[in-house]
């Protein structure tokens, strides 16, 4: 077995290769949570509700934990994976040890590009939520968003280019708030504090099914969002102090509150909001929590859920640019991508080459395309990496079996894990075949192109014994 | 194996292929989008000529939830009555499958014959 410990400290601020171009080890498993639940818990703010529409609400509800055992999947063999990969680039990284550079290419740009849509998606709501709380507060005319979106995207850049401690600290505590303020919503509007509001079954009624089970499939497109981006846990392998303990623990313990977060939203806005209301995201419901809050009659369960809201929008945001950098400073610094994206900022130990670059790209997204499609642009690259997975872990377990490295988390019970991501993913590629079948394949006709140009130019930069880093033994079977 | 060496590359080529990979990702979103071909448009399959709560499919409780929002039988006609279709032909599921298959075998095969070559010099030749 290899004796390379990879929670040693002597690695702090050392890049993978040994040299300083490396970020610094100063994070904790809280801020592991942060991340995650962060990243994801604005799909329940936002977004959630578009499977309401594809399939009615029981739809979105088996969507909703159909995605939730495709999640819980995830989470379990990143936890393995990245507990063993304790460097920047998230499963860029796992890709290039265990696949090959041209996965590890596509792998990387799925990261950039299902992160940045997010944060571009994140800031056409919050952009919504200023113009709403202005007509609330008695502004008459049409707000324009747009500076709110710019404003949004630079501040919270400006916030990661400040350094990451700051950064996931003050996503833990908006996370935090925001997750709060669901629950209170659940205690306020169920009946179990005061009087309940809820009337499911009246509401259902004549619409339980409206598209029938073809409609519980093409829930799956949008029931991804109720959990999207609680794989970015791993974009922080190379800044926590523990990376074999804190990232099992944080994502584990991040997808155990999203499934809870899940269902209470599910079940509170089901609960009050007509179907057709609730699952039209642009014409009806925006931000369905809020929404619930609003016809709550509760002035402060409007004002809570709308702070939950923002605080929801900015901690993903914020989150996205933490991770979307990550990936994109990795292949700079593997030379995927032109060298100069991997510099680490001298001062704040921070990619903020990356940082920068990548604010111009998520401006392009939120001020020119509309939400729906940049949300299906996000759960199209995030497929994509889920359906990417099976492989790896099935590589990974083959190339180093069990013993061979150390590994600070086993997921149990594989390859069951694999096979059952494996297969929901084909469902979820079905369900977004109906309707948005041309992005799919204008998708994959973008990766399939930018893959002929990496392996016919870009690779030729890449040093090739350099770019394999972990202190791992000759995988089994070269 | 020999060591390969790779080429340095000058600020002038890190440019154009920055600029390559953005114009190809900004393409990729906003093509579909130009040519009309993205997402999935509802549409009203049946319209009510003068719609009431009851010619919509709404009971008194979805009603009064409607009406709290703001919304009157003729407002929320479009909103409550639109649908999606999802109907498709057996053609264009099977190029969908095909489209994928084949790109994570060509993902996977471009990557193996790269990755033998990382791990013989990483480790040397067996």
């Amino acid at each position: 077995m290899a004796n390379f410990d990879i929670t040693s400290n002597v690695r702090d601020g050392m890049g993978p290769h040994g040299t300083k171009v490396g970020l610094l080890r100063v994070l904790g498993p809280a801020h592991v949570w942060a991340l995650g639940v962060g990243i994801v818990l604005v799909g329940e703010y936002m977004g959630w509700n578009f499977a309401v529409g594809k399939g009615g609400a029981y739809a979105a509800l088996l969507a909703c934990w159909f995605a939730g055992i495709l999640y819980t999947c995830v989470a379990m063999i990143d936890s393995e994976v990245t507990s063993t990969v304790a460097a920047a680039g998230g499963q860029y990284t796992q890709a290039k040890h265990i696949v090959g550079p041209l996965m590890a290419f596509n792998v990387g740009l799925y990261l950039v590009f299902a992160y940045t849509m997010l944060e571009a998606a994140n800031a056409i709501t919050a952009g919504y939520l200023v113009s709403v709380v202005s007509n609330m507060t008695g502004y008459a005319g049409t707000l324009d968003q747009r500076p709110f979106i710019v404003l949004v995207i630079m501040f919270l850049a400006w916030l990661n280019y400040r350094g990451v401690l700051a950064t996931l600290t003050f996503n833990l505590v908006i996370t935090a708030v925001a997750f709060a303020a669901i629950i209170v919503l659940f205690l306020s509007t169920s009946g179990i504090l005061g009087g309940g509001i809820m009337q499911h079954a009246a509401l259902f009624e004549g619409h339980e099914l409206p598209y029938g089970w073809i409609g519980v499939l093409a829930a799956m497109h949008f029931g991804l969002w109720y959990y999207l981006g609680i794989e970015g846990t791993t974009q922080a392998a190379e800044e926590v102090r523990s990376p074999a303990r804190a990232l099992p623990f944080g994502t584990l313990a991040g997808i155990m509150t999203l499934l809870i977060a899940a269902t209470l939203t599910w079940y509170v806005c089901s609960g009050v909001l007509p179907w057709e209301f609730l699952g039209d995201g642009v014409s009806g419901s925006v931000a369905p929590l809020f929404d619930t809050a609003r016809l709550s009659g509760s002035d402060a369960l409007v004002w809570l859920l709308g702070i939950g809201t923002l605080f929801a929008t900015l901690a993903s945001a914020n989150g996205c640019i933490n991770d979307a950098s990550r990936a994109w400073f990795a292949m700079g610094r593997d030379k995927y991508l032109p060298a100069w994206f991997g510099a680490v900022h001298p001062k704040y130990r921070t990619p903020y080459r990356s940082i920068l670059f990548l604010v111009p790209i998520a401006l392009i997204f939120a001020l020119g395309a509309p939400l729906d499609q940049v949300i299906t642009f996000s759960i199209l690259s995030g497929l994509l990496e889920y359906t990417f997975m099976p492989l790896n872990i099935i590589l990974f377990r083959k190339k180093w079996p069990m013993g061979v490295i150390k590994r600070g988390y086993e997921h149990p019970f594989h390859p069951l894990p694999a096979i059952t991501l494996l297969a929901l993913c084909a469902i979820t590629f079905f369900a977004v075949f109906l309707g948005y079948g041309t992005q799919l394949v204008a998708m994959i006709g973008f990766y399939i192109v930018v893959s002929l140009w990496f392996h016919f130019r870009r690779y030729r930069f890449v040093d090739r014994g350099a770019q394999f880093t972990m202190p791992w033994p000759r995988p089994q079977g070269y | 194996m020999a060591h390969y060496k790779p080429p340095v590359q000058g600020k002038l080529s890190q440019l154009v292929d920055v600029i390559v990979l953005v114009a190809l990702t900004v393409g990729a979103l906003f093509v579909p989008l130009w040519l009309h071909m993205a997402g999935s448009s509802k549409t009203v399959p049946a319209p009510v000529a003068s719609p009431t709560w009851e010619a919509l499919g709404q009971n008194a409780a979805q009603a009064k939830q409607y009406e709290a929002l703001g919304y009157t039988p003729e407002s929320a006609h479009d909103l409550i009555l639109s649908r999606f279709d999802y109907s498709f032909t057996f053609g264009a599921l099977v190029t969908m499958i095909v489209v994928i298959i084949a790109y994570y075998v060509l993902m996977l095969k471009f990557s193996e014959a790269e990755y033998r070559d990382v791990i013989a010099e990483k480790f040397g030749e067996k």
